[in-house]
């Protein structure tokens, strides 16, 4: 098993582990993960599938960060987190896989979780200058639309279209 | 009147370059995407794709909806082959509640997700010769597209948003003439995708525009996340249906297709053998119903599934399992799973959290095509427009699933 290895070869670095419907998790901390992710590159986790994030809401620290990757030859599956409150960053993993890049701008996106060193931190699904990050708990479901969240009854004001001023 | 001054723009020293914008609805990007185009003359020195446009928050209001109603949202994820997409949803949440569907809609659904997959490969290949001006084969396998859609209806009463799985099992069975129209569309279908290969295999002008285009080799393809028919076009034959067997796939006879240079040509090749394979497949559920015969197509426990209509009308429990489903859905354990199936396009994967409540903590989809995408300058950097044709096609973007 791969976290056994990690384990050895690397002490500490897993700070807590789960196993679930025989999906593995590991628990590993920020400053950590290039070190571990290095390690099971060469293990043969060489296909990263994902990069997503879970917001804990008022837990401290808020974020989980997700990754899954593959082992392409010995089939087997591993769930990577990394526990980063508000405002921390994540090391980005453009450099050592390709399909980072993407995954972790749309993390970026959707809950504001800065990567450290990603070559190019843009905005992926929203535009630039939409306000917050729709999948934090705290973004409304609504969007904050006035129309959503005022009576439906209320009639038509040009006013209402600037809630915020 | 003053005269007007003019300036000429200084010519940078590369030559001047041109910028085109290349969707949002252009005709070759299916669906609504959009790639800024840089170029030195024909060629194509820089794209950078811009998507979002088909963004509808389906992650966040999966976290507002029970575990049953996020199933229509799966739908319009990949629309060109729904059924997988349910498939795919349905079997993460019973890895969730570590439940399995009863033996006969397990066959189902390899069967409708088989369907789904020729549905899908019909479209993508299809789209992608119209795009390059072949027209005549995609008339051809609409034809088919056609009867595969029939057969949705009679299975689903829903032709492109089929909604067709439930957890634990299906909404309902298929009707009796269901496996003689199938049959025959087995039959027809072969002999469309021999015309098909007729028609383009061995055209000059589609190898052409398609050997050589869009070139990948395996690392590379790993590295960008590729899974899927484009995977295998790269030489790589990871299939998940073989490699991690899920609804005892691994009880049926069929072949991974697997081809070696990634190019457009490759993918081609490898969709066509699929469904070929796919067919085999179909062959052997058609085969395994009438074994199995008549039975139920979902779990018989009422803390999953429904009970049926005519218990809730006559018996107090049924009647109060209903109301306890829909109102407080079902229970479920507290845990995370990330499920995986083999889509037309490739990997599809369902994270789930459950925190034990009604609706899920947090839905993630990880859809097959978004990391393909992500390769696109890369793929066409340096090369011609028509070439960024042949290759938007190859990939099957479906911006459905890529915006979600």
């Amino acid at each position: 098993m791969v976290i056994e290895r990690i384990d050895e070869t690397l002490p500490g670095a897993v700070l807590d582990r789960h196993a679930f419907r025989g999906d593995q998790t590991i628990v590993v901390g920020r400053d950590r993960l290039l070190e571990v992710i290095d390690l099971i590159y060469k293990e043969g986790f060489q296909l990263l599938l994902d990069v997503t994030a879970v917001d804990g809401g008022q837990r401290d620290p808020r974020f989980d960060v997700v990754y899954h990757l593959l082992n392409l030859t010995s089939q087997e599956r591993l769930r990577i987190k990394v526990r980063v409150g508000e405002r921390e960053s994540v090391p980005s993993l453009v450099s050592r896989f390709k399909s980072a890049d993407w995954a972790e701008r749309e993390t970026m996106d959707m809950f504001g979780i800065p990567f450290e060193g990603h070559p190019d931190p843009r905005r992926l699904l929203m535009w630039e200058d939409f306000p917050g990050h729709p999948l934090r708990k705290d973004f409304p479901l609504d969007g904050g639309d006035v129309f959503c969240s005022q009576d439906i009854g209320a009639s038509f004001s040009p006013d209402a279209r600037s809630p915020h001023v | 009147m003053s005269k007007m001054e003019t300036t000429l723009p200084a010519l940078s020293p590369d030559g001047d370059r041109m910028i085109v914008n290349m969707g949002p609805s252009h005709n070759s990007t299916h669906g609504t995407l959009h790639i800024v185009l840089e170029l030195d003359g024909e060629f194509i020195v820089k794209a950078t794709p811009q998507i979002g446009y088909l963004h509808r928050g389906v992650e966040k209001l999966g976290e507002n909806l029970t575990y049953q109603q996020f199933i229509p949202l799966t739908d319009r994820l990949n629309y060109c082959s729904s059924l997988m997409n349910n498939v795919g949803y349905t079997l993460a949440v019973e890895k969730l509640l570590g439940i399995q569907d009863p033996p006969r809609s397990r066959v189902l659904r390899v069967l409708c997700s088989e369907l789904a997959r020729i549905g899908d490969h019909l479209v993508c290949i299809g789209i992608n010769a119209v795009d390059i001006g072949a027209f005549t084969a995609f008339l051809y396998m609409f034809k088919e597209r056609e009867t595969i859609y029939d057969l949705f209806e009679m299975m689903a009463g829903q032709r492109l948003h089929s909604s067709f799985t439930r957890i634990g099992g299906l909404f309902r069975d298929i009707p009796a003439e269901f496996e003689p129209l199938c049959g025959q569309f087995v039959e027809s279908c072969e002999r469309t995708i021999d015309e098909m290969e007729r028609l383009l295999t061995h055209n000059p002008i589609w190898a052409d525009r398609t050997k050589g285009v869009g070139a990948i080799s395996a690392e590379d393809a790993i590295g960008w996340g590729y899974t899927g028919p484009c995977l295998r076009a790269a030489g790589v034959a990871q299939d998940l249906r073989v490699a991690q067997p899920y609804l005892d796939y691994e009880t049926y006879e069929f072949d991974v297709a697997i081809a070696g240079s990634g190019d457009v040509y490759d993918r081609y090749l490898v969709r066509t053998e699929e469904m070929r394979q796919s067919l085999r497949i179909v062959r052997q559920c058609l085969k395994r119903l009438k074994e199995i015969g008549p039975g139920p197509v979902i779990v018989e426990d009422y803390k999953v599934a429904l009970p049926p209509k005519e218990k809730v009308y006559t018996r107090m429990e049924s009647l109060i399992h209903h109301f306890k489903l829909i109102m407080h859905g079902i229970d479920m354990p507290v845990g995370e799973v990330y499920s995986a199936t083999e889509a037309a396009n490739g990997e599809l994967g369902f994270y789930i959290v459950s925190d034990g409540t009604k609706s899920p903590y947090r839905i993630h989809v990880r859809p097959p095509c978004f990391p393909i995408f992500s390769s696109f300058e890369e793929q066409v950097k340096g090369r011609l427009i028509a070439d960024a044709i042949s290759v938007l096609g190859a990939m099957n973007i479906i911006a459905g699933e890529m915006d979600r």
